[in-house]
């Protein structure tokens, strides 16, 4: 379920590092929680994300959730696909309904956050 | 999360949790508020039959040969021209106007009125009641009867063929906020052509200790027409879509009947009632602001409590908003300035700090085919 390949926050996002970049989504256990995703408000390309500040936001029918940089860098490209479709979100927030990839300033962060065995324990799964 | 012990809970609370719902705190219950998931169950109720728990929602009985004297103090509706078996829709109001309550009268009997009242309202209503009982001082006795009522509601156009599966009462001939007492599932109930999502269908008000068996009963007569059990969250998207008010967003102590579009549940022509003097000056001065429905125009939903403005001023803001799944639009409701609550008005939402452009239109949004 949850990738051994990702790292995990406290906020239930994921980020996959390849090179310098990272891709970010939100956990399987997120879209859960949040129920049907209905809207996705994602940063606009080129702008810098500091690790922890707020880059966008998922809103399901009932609530707006903030979504938080896991790590710190340039935007280099959102995921088109959840402009028109964000229950992709529901259906496959591991793969498909990613969010942002971003290049990453300073790839030593990335230990700061959790391993999969970290993440799992921390959700109670 | 929050501290579970400290909710109230209906007789179905452990049905709910065994069945993998999704509980939330609603008004200090512990509620499910999705099963399968909002749109779906949504959808369901559209376009079949969706199952509620609404055993929270408080009851209120006036019993007594002045009865309808303190109904008709207490009530903004007109409950004298109500016929035995029909209920109506009310504001039970203070004196200056503001809702304690949105409330639904049934008369039972010319000596009894079943009044059913928000769950988390039901004690504040019982003691406005009472209060108002003891100033007035009319030959009857008004019961807090919340706790002797589980309620639930049947829901969505395969909701009637539902129920009638379970019950010899001949559903067919009961209109539409008529209601009758009858047999079902083998025990005295209430039975009543009411709801709140805009579909056809029963809320039913039987003796909590058998909502278990009754729920399961339910669910199994309308298997064949693919029933659900329906979360808080649809009955919200399922109410907004209808535009039916929700006590603490379009409705509250510091708006009126007249401001929040109901000045139909406001009968002027009864010489008295708790609220009335303050309406007659509100009407005659003319209110200054409005209800009214919207939907978005730019990206981005309206959700309730967001800043409403009119170029670039802030006027007014969002009581409820949301996804409608019906429809396929963000919608919302929203006070504005009267002058500008008309329907074509284009208006700014804040979401998020930053201004969405939507639209004002007309409401019902949405309004079932007959």
């Amino acid at each position: 379920m949850y990738p051994e390949t990702f790292r995990y926050t406290k906020e239930h996002e994921w980020v996959l590092v390849e090179g310098d970049t990272g891709t970010v989504g939100i956990t399987d256990h997120a879209q859960k929680e949040l129920g049907d995703i209905v809207y996705v408000d994602l940063p606009k390309l080129g702008i810098t994300l500091a690790k922890g500040a707020t880059f966008g936001s998922v809103e399901s029918v009932k609530a707006v959730s903030d979504i938080y940089a896991p790590i710190s860098g340039e935007v280099l490209e959102t995921n088109s696909l959840l402009a028109g479709a964000p229950e992709k979100l529901n259906e496959d927030p591991h793969g498909a309904a990613w969010l942002v990839k971003i290049k990453l300033s300073d790839p030593s962060e990335i230990e700061q956050l959790m391993t999969v065995s970290e993440y799992q324990s921390y959700i109670g799964a | 999360m929050s501290d579970s012990a400290a909710l109230r809970v209906t007789p179905l609370n452990a049905v709910h949790r065994a069945s993998g719902a999704k509980m939330v705190d609603f008004g200090g219950w512990d509620m499910p508020v999705q099963y399968s998931g909002i749109i779906d169950e949504h959808n369901t109720v559209r376009t079949a039959v969706g199952l509620f728990d609404v055993s929270h929602m408080g009851e209120i009985e006036i019993r007594g040969p002045q009865a309808l004297d303190l109904v008709d103090h207490i009530s903004s509706n007109w409950a004298a021209k109500l016929k035995i078996g029909q209920a109506h829709y009310s504001g039970l109001l203070y004196d200056h106007g503001g809702f304690v309550d949105d409330i639904l009268v049934h008369k039972v009997a010319d000596d009894h009125f079943f009044i059913c009242v928000n769950a988390s309202n039901q004690d504040k209503d019982y003691e406005h009641i009472v209060a108002q009982h003891a100033a007035a001082g009319f030959d009857c006795t008004v019961e807090n009867a919340g706790p002797k009522y589980a309620q639930l509601a049947i829901q969505g156009p395969k909701g009637p063929a539902t129920l009638q599966k379970l019950t010899g009462v001949e559903l067919a001939p009961i209109k539409y906020y008529h209601f009758t007492d009858g047999i079902v599932c083998g025990i005295p109930a209430r039975i009543a052509r009411t709801g709140y999502t805009g579909e056809d269908g029963f809320e039913i008000y039987i003796a909590p200790e058998e909502a278990p068996r009754v729920w399961g009963e339910i669910l199994a007569a309308g298997a064949e027409f693919v029933i659900k059990p329906i979360g808080l969250g649809a009955r919200n998207t399922l109410r907004l879509e209808c535009k039916m008010a929700l006590y603490g967003h379009e409705i509250d102590a510091t708006l009126t009947p007249l401001e929040a579009d109901l000045a139909w549940i406001v009968k002027f022509d009864k010489p008295a009632f708790v609220g009335r003097e303050a309406l007659l000056k509100q009407k005659a001065a003319g209110i200054t602001r409005k209800l009214v429905g919207f939907e978005m125009v730019g990206r981005g939903i309206g959700r309730d409590g967001y800043e409403v403005r009119l170029n670039g001023e802030p006027v007014g803001w969002v009581t409820s908003g949301g996804p409608a799944p019906t429809l396929g639009k963000n919608i919302g409701l929203c006070y504005l300035p009267v002058a500008a609550a008309e329907p074509g008005q284009t208006i700014e939402i804040m979401v998020r700090n930053q201004p969405v452009e939507a639209r004002t239109i007309p409401t019902p949004f949405y309004k079932r085919a007959k």
